[in-house]
């Protein structure tokens, strides 16, 4: 395999130096080396994080091919600046055995873009009652490690405390939708003024909130680790910083939706703002912020949800819920977090690598950038402004909020295992 | 931190929610109503206004009661009329609205009267780029029924001010009661924007239960108690309650329900001597309203429905026919909620 030289970027936004990778590895970092036979990236001005970790991503294959398929969300990842993303398991059929789990697996490696490492199912076909076969996805070829119903909350406390129990015999994790059904009963979007006013159905923040606070309890009775995905209310975020005091094996994520937008933005009775959890109120974007720039919140997770234009140009009530959010994640991270100050390049690098490696153990990901470890790198020109062009997406889907906004930052090179599967800003 | 929505460049007039209306605005469609109304006393009942316009009435929801209103004040205004029922077809997917809306372009419809059960339906409708014509929102979900809230005040003008007396005139200081299912009501959404834009203060009386979260943002009182507020009202609009949110536990009995909410002959006599009782229809004889109440000279129900044929035909009037001012566009909606 070839070499490539990174020359001049700032790593991790700290102080410039040039990256040697040399096959699948980070062969040296220093200042000053010669290129030699090696491609040179000149990279003055540029950031260098490790690759990219998504927890929480839809591919939507198999089953509804027509929104995303593993290639083109893989695709969509890379450009994103994506090395490993974890693929959601409400397909059709649901990832709920070893082999479904093992398909998706194995299209992730065929596409070449981006690891993808399959959540299983946690219960069969999502629904909650009887508990999906963990350990025979865990012990597949996709090697399972971490079990969502994503979509659908585990609502049976039982099944949940079950679940918990069960994962600790091979270190795993349950991921939580954390929606109570019944207070969510024909929920369109958050409750409170703007529903109000709409006449919109309201989806009340306590809904998120009580499943976590049970959950916790559960994970903390049981001594199992439990994962909550994208919060959305300033009181989830609360009661997993009170679950961390107490020392309880707690991880939370947030998506950079709920870092930007707000339920005002549903006055517009645009589907591209309906989503689940929905948008929320300024006060809880600012508590997301916040906790996600104090560790509360451990990472960032795109929900990347794929629809097809048609399942969003219709009426809000008949739309799909969701937005895709691969392409866009870092540079709403960077307009949220970086730009005001909450956090730093290195702090981008733990929010969006190491920690998401860390919570799905993903061996090879979110890996210090230094001699000897896999060359998974992204490269960020974080001086870019530009409008936001769906039309130019990989994404099979266009379901973004941020079309035409301006954002800033853009992926200029991502490498996966020392193969460029992004070069300036376009897939290789 | 918000991000503008779509393109609202082409803005045709559209009625989608009485928050749009402006004080003369409303005072203009209710005066124009007091011209409407005098149609309906001729033997002809007609007027060639509307002559070669086509008006459909676009039904995704059962209203045959809002449908026809819309359908006589169309047809008095000589306008066509196209009957749209879209329930119990096909239709089950959200797409529909795009393709039915597709297909009423195509066929030319200068107003559609949209009934949906989705809120934001008439919105999508207006502001999508789907349609040219002008769009009536005839009710939406839980959202909005504008018409209706016209007429109400159309109704407590002319009971409380005077038929032409009230030419002119707005609502000032007059205050109105709003009773029941406030969280499902479109009528009280619509009301509560209309009344108080007209100067009204409106208090809503309702379990809290069957209040929205939310509704501290509106410019009108809440109670829990209909009895304290019955002696300071001038009107007292009871709404539908329907029999459904019994199973949903939002009220425990219907008994306790019209026990503590319902209007009946004692409640009715510590209103004012000339306050009226108002009912949107189809009304629950025993469950909010007593058959002794329904009854009485101080129910303007059978009023109302005819003030809303009057209403409707002030409406069509003024976005096909009238002044260019008359209602505000879907844009300037838009734009004051940036
Ligand atoms: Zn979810």
């Amino acid at each position: 395999m070839s070499k490539i030289l990174i020359r001049g970027a700032k790593i991790l936004g700290g102080e410039p130096a040039d990256v040697l990778i040399d096959g699948e590895t980070i062969a040296r970092v220093s200042t000053g080396i010669e290129a030699g036979d090696a491609t040179v990236i000149e990279a003055e001005g540029r950031v260098l994080l490790p690759g990219l970790v998504d927890l929480h991503t839809h591919l939507r294959e198999p089953g509804r091919e027509d929104s995303e398929t593993v290639l083109t969300g893989t695709r969509a990842a890379a450009a994103g600046g994506f090395t490993a993303v974890h693929a959601m398991a409400n397909t059709f059929p649901v990832a709920d055995t070893a082999g479904v789990v093992e398909q998706v697996w194995r299209l992730g490696r065929e596409s070449g873009y981006c690891d993808v490492q399959p959540v299983g199912a946690v219960t069969v076909g999502l629904e909650g009652k009887q508990l999906a076969e963990l350990g025979a996805m865990h012990d597949s070829a996709a090697g399972v490690k971490v079990f969502s119903d994503d979509g659908k909350c585990v609502d049976d406390a039982v099944i949940m405390r079950r679940a918990l129990e069960y994962v600790k015999a091979f270190d795993g994790v349950v991921a939580q939708h954390a929606q109570e059904p019944r207070l969510t009963e024909g929920a369109q979007m958050n409750e409170g003024v703007v529903s109000a006013e709409l006449g919109l159905g309201g989806w009340p923040a306590v809904a998120e909130e009580s499943i976590i606070a049970r959950d916790v309890l559960l994970a903390a009775h049981v001594g199992s680790r439990v994962h909550i995905c994208h919060l959305s209310t300033a009181g989830s975020v609360e009661i997993v910083r009170w679950a961390k005091s107490k020392g309880w094996n707690v991880t939370a994520e947030v998506t950079p939706h709920h870092l930007l937008l707000t339920d005002e933005l549903v006055r517009s009775y645009d589907p591209v703002y309906k989503v689940n959890p929905p948008l929320r109120t300024e006060a809880d974007v600012m508590a997301l912020r916040e906790a996600l720039a104090d560790g509360t919140i451990d990472c960032v997770a795109t929900d990347h949800a794929p629809h097809p234009h048609e399942d969003k140009d219709c009426e809000w009530a008949a739309a799909a819920m969701g937005m895709v959010g691969l392409e866009t994640a870092l540079s709403v991270v960077q307009h949220t977090m970086v730009d005001t100050g909450l956090i730093d390049w290195a702090g981008v690098a733990d929010r969006m690598s190491v920690r998401p490696a860390a919570i799905g153990r993903l061996g090879g990901h979110g890996r210090p950038v230094s001699a000897g470890e896999p060359a998974n790198l992204t490269l960020v020109d974080p001086s870019y402004r530009g409008a936001v062009d769906p039309a130019g997406f990989a994404s099979r889907s266009r379901n973004t909020p941020y079309k035409g906004r301006e954002l800033p930052g853009r992926v200029t090179h991502t490498f996966l295992r020392g193969r460029a599967t992004v070069v300036d800003g376009k897939l290789a | 931190m918000l991000c503008s929505p779509g393109d609202t460049s082409r803005t045709p007039r559209h009625l989608i929610s009485a928050a749009d209306l402006t004080r003369d605005d409303a005072v203009l469609i209710l005066d124009t109503a007091e011209e409407m109304a005098r149609v309906a006393d001729r033997p002809i009942k007609k007027l060639p206004t509307l002559r070669g316009r086509t008006v459909v009435n676009l039904f995704f929801e059962d209203s045959t009661r809002t449908r026809i209103s819309f359908e006589a004040a169309a047809k008095r205004l000589s306008a066509d009329v196209i009957n749209f029922s879209a329930k119990g077809s096909s239709v089950s997917k959200g797409e529909s609205l795009k393709d039915t809306a597709l297909t009423l372009e195509a066929m030319g419809a200068d107003a559609v009267v949209i009934r949906h059960g989705s809120s934001g339906a008439p919105y999508r409708l207006a502001t999508s780029g789907w349609i040219d014509g002008a769009v009536v929102n005839a009710g939406d979900g839980t959202h909005e029924h504008p018409t209706q809230a016209l007429l109400d005040a159309f109704t407590i003008r002319r009971r409380l001010v005077g038929a032409d007396a009230g030419l002119g005139k707005d609502l000032e200081g007059r205050r109105v009661t709003i009773v029941g299912d406030v969280l499902h009501s479109r009528v009280a959404r619509s009301n509560v924007h209309l009344l108080t834009t007209l100067g009204a203060e409106v208090t809503l009386v309702a379990p809290p239960t069957l209040v929205p979260v939310g509704v501290e943002g509106w410019p009108c009182e809440v109670s829990y108690s209909l009895d304290e507020v019955l002696p300071a009202s001038d009107a007292v609009m009871m709404l539908r309650v329907q029999r459904e949110r019994m199973n949903a536990a939002y009220f425990p009995t219907e008994r306790e329900y019209s026990r503590r909410y319902g209007l009946d002959g004692l409640r009715m006599a510590k209103m004012p001597e000339h306050a009226v009782v108002m009912h949107p229809g189809p009304m629950n004889r025993g469950m909010e309203i007593t058959a002794e109440v329904a009854d009485s000279g101080r129910c303007t129900a059978v009023e109302q429905v005819a003030n809303g044929v009057s209403i409707r035909m002030a409406v069509l009037y003024l976005l096909l026919g009238g002044s260019e001012t008359a209602l505000p566009s879907a844009a300037a909606r838009t734009e004051e909620n940036k």
